[in-house]
């Protein structure tokens, strides 16, 4: 009985000294120096990433000193409303590219989950040796950095002014523009019928565009009906093209007769700009070996584009659609700079492209429309 | 309610006709006064069934009634009735629209390529101050003031109350006011005539220090109207890094974009589906 209230006392202090010791750090201090091969310190740092722990994170580096905390979290954590910072790291596979006693190349291949589905990013990563410690070496963020400046815009917008509910029966609306569908090609893949082709805004005036698609059977009856999504430009411009892609999953081609179409078209105010130039595109792979198409965005105008989708139409030696894919780039297009993309290609379509034509979808928080 | 007391009067009338006769005029102008004569004697009650309403009054049999040009406002079929103390009689008459004096004008579409056959269909539909179709032929004048150029001008008599036509948009590009007039009514109704598709689409290319600043000649249709602002061309460059595209709106004309140019390049331009010209650039240029 005498020797409890002690025992109580050291047990308690064992405990509060443990708690200050993870407290001040000691635990991840531990962690770090656990980091006793290139891949566990890879993994620990994706780890703190993940769970955005940015002051572990950058412990974690061996080149902290070379850049600031900041400029590592706007690398990871994104800027200017673009995509990433919409985006939270789902999961992350690391392996080794390369590697010898003190240094070693890592190649880890992040998931993002965001808000318009899954991202890839593959990076590949120096990791040294320091003492019994593998740190890694973090490449140094080259974030974008507008200089002051002015950009002259003229502004050119569309505003719609409808029917009012005074006007006489006799008064006629707006027309709806005429928009058309200038190519359709139906295309078999392992698991689904894939609907491709362009569709263009005949008119003088903005159009807000959707493509619908009906698979008939050998009775003319429907078996199923889907929508371009996202994969299409749903503002055309006039006189733009935009290219849409409609997906039926589990369906084959020896199961559709034919294919009915149906584009719906109306009036919505727009404006022309931003305007983004698609540079140095070329087919190219990826440091996995997949087929890609690459290049790099440039917006031309003043005003930031948070969110912008890359929508690639694929041509055929007759100029017929084959396929269309699409990407999302997760930084924000600050103005005059060039961001890269890189759209997947399937392997067998790549050596039928003959041409191909790259378009983007953008979104601006700041967007009055 | 109303067609359940016609039938009801209707029931009784054959054997009481010889009571009280009815001679309306067979065919009475909407919103004029006219009177009905009767035979018969003694005191009755007349009522007046027209398409929206019905009226009724105490009258004399054997003078004639006179019917209130308020009463008679709708065109239709109306059914006079004077029950006396001998029974119920009854005869009906038509009124017909009063004048011309509103015209209600359809013009279809709202935006009309410039040079296109049978694009532009006015619809006139010719109505009295009473909003009662006329139905008697009534010739519609329907004129079409382009923004420059002499108005045209061209009758078209009514058919059953709607007189139509088909016309031609014309090779201007601009607001075009068509006016359907009968009598003195009047309604405008403005179509816009569009450019159309861009004619002999064609670029220049000037360097600059960030590359190569590309842009059109102002782009016209074959008819020489300006192609609108904010229509989208699209340029496409070649060279040795690749491929670089731009959709630009045209802006006052013409459309222009600054392209990245790494040594000889190729450089394209199209608009819808009109394909301009293409020029090469020299690595030295």
């Amino acid at each position: 009985m005498k020797a409890f209230l002690p025992i109580v006392i050291v047990v308690a202090t064992a405990a509060l000294v443990a708690m200050a010791w993870v407290q001040s750090g000691g635990l991840a201090l531990h962690e770090m120096r656990s980091a006793g091969t290139p891949q566990e310190a890879v993994e620990a740092l994706m780890t703190d990433i993940q769970s955005r722990n940015w002051d572990r994170a950058y412990a974690r580096l061996a080149n902290s000193n070379d850049f600031e905390k900041q400029l590592f979290v706007r690398d990871l954590g994104g800027s200017s409303g673009s995509l990433r910072t919409y985006s939270s790291l789902q999961s992350f596979r690391v392996w080794p590219v390369h590697a010898t006693a003190d240094d070693a190349t890592m190649r880890v291949r992040l998931n993002w989950s965001s808000a318009v589905g899954p991202l890839d990013d593959m990076r590949d990563l120096h990791v040294k040796k320091e003492g019994n410690v593998w740190k890694v070496v973090w490449p140094k963020p080259q974030l974008p950095k507008v200089p002051p400046q002015v950009i002259p815009v003229n502004y050119l917008r569309w505003d719609v002014i409808g029917r009012g509910a005074t006007d006489d029966w006799g008064v006629q609306n707006v027309d709806n523009p005429n928009v058309r569908i200038t190519s359709m090609n139906a295309v078999e893949r392992p698991d689904r019928v894939v609907i491709v082709g362009e569709v263009v805004n005949e008119d003088t005036v903005p159009a807000y565009v959707n493509v619908n698609a009906t698979l008939l059977n050998s009775d003319s009856k429907a078996m199923d009906q889907e929508g371009s999504f996202d994969m299409i430009s749903h503002t055309l411009l006039p006189k733009q093209v935009s290219p849409y892609r409609i997906d039926f999953p589990g369906f084959h081609l020896k199961q559709v007769k034919s294919v009915r179409m149906d584009v719906k078209a109306m009036l919505v105010p727009a404006s022309a700009d931003p305007v983004i130039a698609v540079t140095d595109q070329k087919m190219d792979k990826d440091p996995l070996g997949k087929n890609v198409l690459r290049g790099a965005l440039v917006n031309q105008s003043g005003q930031t584009v948070n969110i912008a989708q890359v929508l690639a139409v694929y041509y055929d030696a007759n100029g017929k659609v084959i396929w269309v894919s699409d990407g999302y780039v997760d930084q924000a297009l600050l103005p005059q700079v060039a961001v890269p993309f890189a759209v997947d290609v399937p392997d067998d379509v790549v050596s039928k492209i003959q041409n191909y034509h790259v378009l983007v979808n953008h979104y601006s928080i700041n967007e009055s429309s | 309610m109303l067609r359940l007391v016609s039938f009801c009067l209707l029931l009784l009338m054959p054997g009481l006709a010889a009571y009280a006769e009815l001679h309306p005029p067979a065919q009475v102008t909407a919103g004029k006064g006219f009177s009905i004569s009767s035979t018969g004697s003694g005191d009755a009650t007349f009522y007046l069934l027209a398409p929206g309403h019905v009226a009724k009054r105490e009258v004399k049999l054997g003078q004639d009634i006179a019917v209130d040009p308020a009463d008679v406002k709708k065109a239709g079929r109306y059914l006079a009735v004077a029950c006396g103390s001998g029974g119920c009689n009854s005869a009906a008459f038509y009124v017909t629209a009063a004048e011309p004096d509103k015209v209600s004008f359809l013009l279809h579409p709202s935006r009309v390529r410039v040079r296109t056959n049978d694009a532009i269909s006015a619809t006139a539909l010719v109505f009295d101050k009473f909003h009662n179709l006329v139905l008697t032929p009534v010739t519609v004048d329907f004129k079409v003031v382009p923004k420059t150029g002499p108005t045209i001008s061209r009758q078209v008599k009514s058919n059953r109350g709607v007189a139509w036509m088909r016309m031609a948009s014309t090779p201007k590009e601009g607001p075009v006011k068509v006016i359907a007039e009968v009598a003195k009514a009047s309604e405008a109704r403005v179509i816009q005539q569009v450019a159309s598709d861009a004619c002999n689409l064609r670029i220049k290319a000037k360097r600059t220090a960030k590359g190569v600043l590309v842009e059109t000649d102002p782009v016209r249709d074959c008819s020489g109207n300006a192609v609108p602002d904010g229509t989208i061309v699209s340029f496409a460059e070649i060279d040795a890094d690749g491929k670089t595209t731009v959709d630009a709106p045209i802006k006052k004309g013409i459309a222009r974009t600054e392209l990245p140019v790494n040594g000889s390049a190729k450089i394209s331009v199209a608009s819808g589906v009109v394909i301009g010209n293409e020029i090469s650039l020299g690595g030295g240029l």
